[in-house]
């Protein structure tokens, strides 16, 4: 069989908050949760995405790590920072381009999505892309997510001028080979977008 | 006398809701002496399969249970943390006694049973036997719902029992019965998957169905058309290809404009309509007016939507309807149901693969609670009370002669409006909370206030508890075993993972309890749920809801078998009405003529703005359960009234101010969430808390004529701006019905 890969989707994302339950529901962490969910934007619409750690080829945040303490196992997951090791200067939280590390002040240690490794390194799926009844996250091989989806998997990214290859995978239209995040943009709402598409009242003024 | 015997607040320090965050024995997982249960989530409709940790009688965590087929694994939140209701500190253990003054005192069961049944042969001999009633609930097992509904022809000899699947079901029910004939989601949920377009009408689907979502995008991913009817913008909205933020109340303005756009440009299947139904000429002259614009003005959206619905559903290959609360909730409920149907009947498209129809199944046992008999007007099997050859199989499968056998009595909330006019004195309720749930909740507190003597059975003390004479420690669902019928009208087993704790009983043994000391006991002689499911295969036999081939080692091997189910080599019965066999004795389905009629509350100067309830997808129900669950509490702690900005500007309201909703029943106040997401003229505020943060405050005792379901989506209301709460309520913890 072939490996089994971690997959996001974030147009099937309904924001139901299962995966941060059961994020906090897997035996390394158990009781804490440590993925994320974002509410884009509450007022202008339901949007809303998960973020579990992408587990980088070459893991920024361990390379900024003056301590050290930031590991990738053999099999591409990176981990947790050590206990004995971390000195929490919360390095690795700025410079994640994705966002996932966080620095928890009453453990002085930063935590992070660590793909459940006690299931994953034992061939059980992670908690989230178990139990996602949406199927946003999902942990499954190359080829079922071929047959089963319209969009494609990459995991090229280029942040500015740095680029990033990620262990996890996230579901883009087909035309897409990389996400491309420049700053310039992060403000800017793109132009194919309509103004306020989930706004109810322009939908009901529409074609008056 | 069934007033609270102390203050509220008094109440709820000794027996809760508080939330429980953390498993027994702490967070980490031993695998020590720890076994997996195979069991089912007991709260919604969809019966997601789950693996219980239990060691030494504890429930302790949970695992995914990937091998079942519905959910492969997938669960909601609700789903995921549903093991922090087990060793819970506020569960009942021992039976209570209303003591005034004092409030709840332990007795013991000899004295609570004798108690119990003392005062209900005393109320049948004061007022007659229909004097006392009985409420089940359809998060009960197949055996425990089967067992109240005997247990109050047999035992209480009352025509008065109903069930809260009253407040869910019934609209869909009995609008399935009437155009298809049988009463049961048309289609295995695998057949949602395989349409080119699906119309999901009334139904928040991320939220209160929340695994069916993944049914949904696979049809997308396969090129499917999604078209959703919703007055809020709903997560599966955001995605769908068509939303249609319809009027609460407007939904037929849609359906019978689609009709009419589809008559008129060839988008129905004559042939189909000739063969296997009857009646659609009739609707054919109802839909003639239901032009794109007068269509619209009902709906309160723009004519171009209606156009665009038809447009899509109209000639597509295969499709599907999908409809819940939303469009039920009605005192037209039925008809919406009806109007929605026929759509699909109207295509042909039905009763095959990727072609057909669902209601989707609120509660637990949604399906399998209304088909054992604990509904006012049914016998076990489907079958009607009123029907003389039904009437005559079940009192001979129960033992008793046919006449002895009660009419069909009182719907539920009928019930309570007759306890409040003193013609029902004694109440006995299991698995449920009307204080929460029914509407115009001021007015059921103020009718169980005037009862002689009422028992509520349950495992917490829920806010209707607090009411009892009599409280008896019931089960949780995995503190026993047996059936229910999901969704999909695939019976499933519920296996037992603990014994119930201390001195709390199987909700079963109560009844057979109870039973015996009514002088029945010969009839109520189980030693165990299999010995009742084995009842219930011989009462269903023959009869719609036909189990009659089902062990329940059938049920384990495959995963559930769908009825009917008539012989123990019958595989089960998936999809219903394939190759045009319907329901009815004809063998078709029947059209009915439906014309929208405005809601019974409609908004004046008065009272401005509709209000519209529903849930939350880490809420279930009136919150017994999940109010208790830390985690669960934790993500939406509070309700909240959603509206849109253009209303909020005009109330002087911002995000996060509390504001009071007020109808002519009832208010709360609750914090404002201003979101663009929802209709400028309606509010929304889910309906999971009690006291003054209870939304059924404002709802109105309507009832559709046909199913006797609330109007629990449309009261009109109006909002203002209030200071922040400060009364002794309002500072409670926020799952007692406090604010944050």
């Amino acid at each position: 069989m072939s490996e089994l890969c971690f997959f996001m989707d974030h147009s099937r994302c309904i924001g139901c908050q299962s995966c941060v339950q059961a994020c906090a529901e897997c035996d390394t962490h158990r009781g804490v949760s440590l993925i994320h969910l974002e509410t884009i934007e509450r007022r202008d619409s339901v949007q809303t995405a998960p973020q579990v750690c992408m587990h980088c080829e070459e893991p920024i945040c361990a390379a900024v790590c003056p301590a050290d303490a930031i590991k990738k196992t053999p099999d591409g997951v990176v981990q947790s920072s050590l206990k004995p090791r971390c000195i929490g200067c919360s390095n690795c939280v700025l410079s994640c381009p994705f966002g996932v590390p966080k620095y928890t002040a009453e453990i002085d240690q930063m935590m992070k999505c660590d793909m459940c490794y006690d299931r994953s390194s034992t061939g059980k799926k992670p908690m989230c892309a178990t139990v996602c009844p949406s199927g946003a996250l999902i942990f499954t091989t190359m080829e079922e997510i071929q047959r089963t989806r319209r969009g494609i998997p990459i995991n090229s990214w280029k942040f500015g001028n740095e680029e990033v290859q990620t262990k996890v995978y996230v579901m883009v239209p087909r035309e897409v080979t990389r996400v491309d995040v420049e700053l310039a943009q992060l403000a800017a709402t793109p132009a194919s977008l309509a103004e306020d598409p989930y706004d109810v009242a322009l939908m009901l003024e529409e074609v008056r | 006398m069934a007033k609270l015997p102390i203050d509220v607040t008094a109440l709820i320090t000794k027996f809760g809701p508080t939330l429980h965050h953390v498993p027994p024995g702490g967070w980490a997982h031993t695998g020590e002496d720890e076994k997996l249960v195979k069991t089912h989530c007991c709260f919604c409709g969809q019966q997601c399969g789950i693996q219980l940790w239990v060691r030494a009688n504890k429930v302790v965590g949970f695992e995914p249970w990937e091998d079942f087929p519905f959910n492969r694994g997938k669960l909601c939140p609700k789903g995921v943390k549903r093991y922090l209701q087990d060793e819970h500190p506020d569960r009942l253990k021992t039976p209570l006694q209303r003591v005034e003054g004092k409030g709840f005192e332990p007795v013991t069961w000899e004295a609570a049973l004798d108690r119990t049944v003392a005062e209900i042969q005393r109320i049948r001999q004061t007022y007659g036997n229909d004097a006392v009633g009985i409420f089940g609930g359809a998060s009960l097992t197949n055996e425990k719902a089967y067992l109240v509904g005997k247990f109050a022809r047999v035992a209480l000899k009352t025509s008065n029992v109903d069930y809260n699947g009253r407040l869910c079901m019934v609209s869909a029910a009995a609008a399935s019965k009437k155009v298809l004939g049988i009463d049961r989601s048309a289609n295995p949920w695998s057949d949602i998957a395989k349409a080119a377009v699906i119309l999901v009408a009334g139904s928040n689907i991320a939220e209160c169905a929340p695994i069916t979502t993944d049914y949904l995008w696979q049809a997308r991913e396969r090129g499917g058309k999604l078209i959703v009817l919703d007055p809020r913008l709903t997560p599966i909205a955001r995605n769908a290809d068509l939303f249609i933020p319809v009027r609460p109340g407007g939904d037929i303005g849609v359906f019978n404009g689609m009709l009419h756009l589809m008559i008129e440009r060839g988008w129905i299947d004559r042939r189909f309509i000739a063969e296997h139904t009857t009646g659609f000429e009739q609707v054919e002259e109802a839909v003639r007016k239901y032009t794109p614009e007068y269509a619209a003005k009902i709906a309160g959206v723009p004519p171009e939507m209606i156009i665009k619905a038809a447009e899509i559903w109209g000639p597509a290959p295969t499709s599907f309807v999908l409809h819940a609360r939303g469009i039920e909730h009605h005192t037209k409920g039925v008809d919406n149901c009806v109007a929605a149907i026929q759509l699909a009947v109207a295509t042909g498209r039905i009763g095959r693969e990727g072609c057909g129809y669902a209601m989707i199944t609120g509660q637990g046992n949604g399906q399998g609670g209304r088909e054992q008999g604990q509904k006012a007007d049914q016998l076990p099997g489907c079958r009607d009370i009123n029907n003389p050859e039904h009437r005559r199989y079940i009192a001979g499968v129960w033992g008793i002669d046919e006449k002895e056998m009660p009419s069909a009595g009182l719907s539920m909330p009928r019930m309570i409006e007759a306890a409040y006019e003193g013609r029902i004195k004694g109440l006995i309720t299991i698995c449920n909370n009307p204080v929460v749930s029914l509407p115009d909740a001021n007015y059921v507190r103020a009718a169980l206030e005037k009862l002689e003597f009422y028992v509520n059975i349950d495992f917490f003390l829920s806010e209707t508890a607090r009411y009892a004479d009599i409280v008896l420690a019931g089960s949780l669902m995995e503190e026993d075993e047996g059936t229910t019928t999901s969704v999909e009208g695939r019976v499933i087993r519920h296996r037992k993972a603990v014994e119930p704790p201390a001195d709390a009983r199987a909700d079963w043994r109560i009844i057979c309890d109870l039973a015996r000391r009514l002088g029945q006991g010969d009839k109520f002689n189980y030693a165990s749920p299999r010995d009742i499911f084995e009842e219930i295969r011989v009462a269903s036999k023959g009869g719609v809801a036909d189990y009659s081939g089902m062990t329940w080692e059938r049920l384990e091997e495959n995963y559930g078998l769908f009825w009917p189910c008539p012989s123990p080599d019958h595989p089960g019965t998936p999809r219903l009405y394939e190759n045009g066999k319907f329901g009815h004795p004809d063998g078709k389905a029947h059209f009915l003529p439906i014309e929208w009629r405005p809601s019974a509350e409609m908004p004046d100067d008065e009272y401005p703005i509709v209000l519209t309830t529903g849930r939350v997808v880490s809420q279930f129900l009136s919150g017994t359960q999940t109010r208790r669950i830390g985690a669960l509490v934790d993500q939406y702690p509070q309700p909240r009234c959603e509206m849109h900005p253009r209303l909020a500007e005009k109330l002087g309201v911002a995000d996060g101010d509390f504001v009071k909703v007020e109808s002519r029943r009832g208010a709360v106040v609750v914090r404002a969430q201003v979101v663009k997401t929802i209709r400028p003229d309606t509010v929304f505020v889910p309906y999971h808390w009690p006291l003054d943060r209870s939304a059924n405050n404002m709802t109105i005792r309507a009832y559709d004529p046909v199913s006797q379901i609330p109007e629990y989506k449309v009261s009109a209301v109006r909002v203002c701006k209030v200071d922040p709460p400060s009364d002794p309520i309002a500072l409670l913890e926020v799952q007692a019905g406090g604010v944050r």
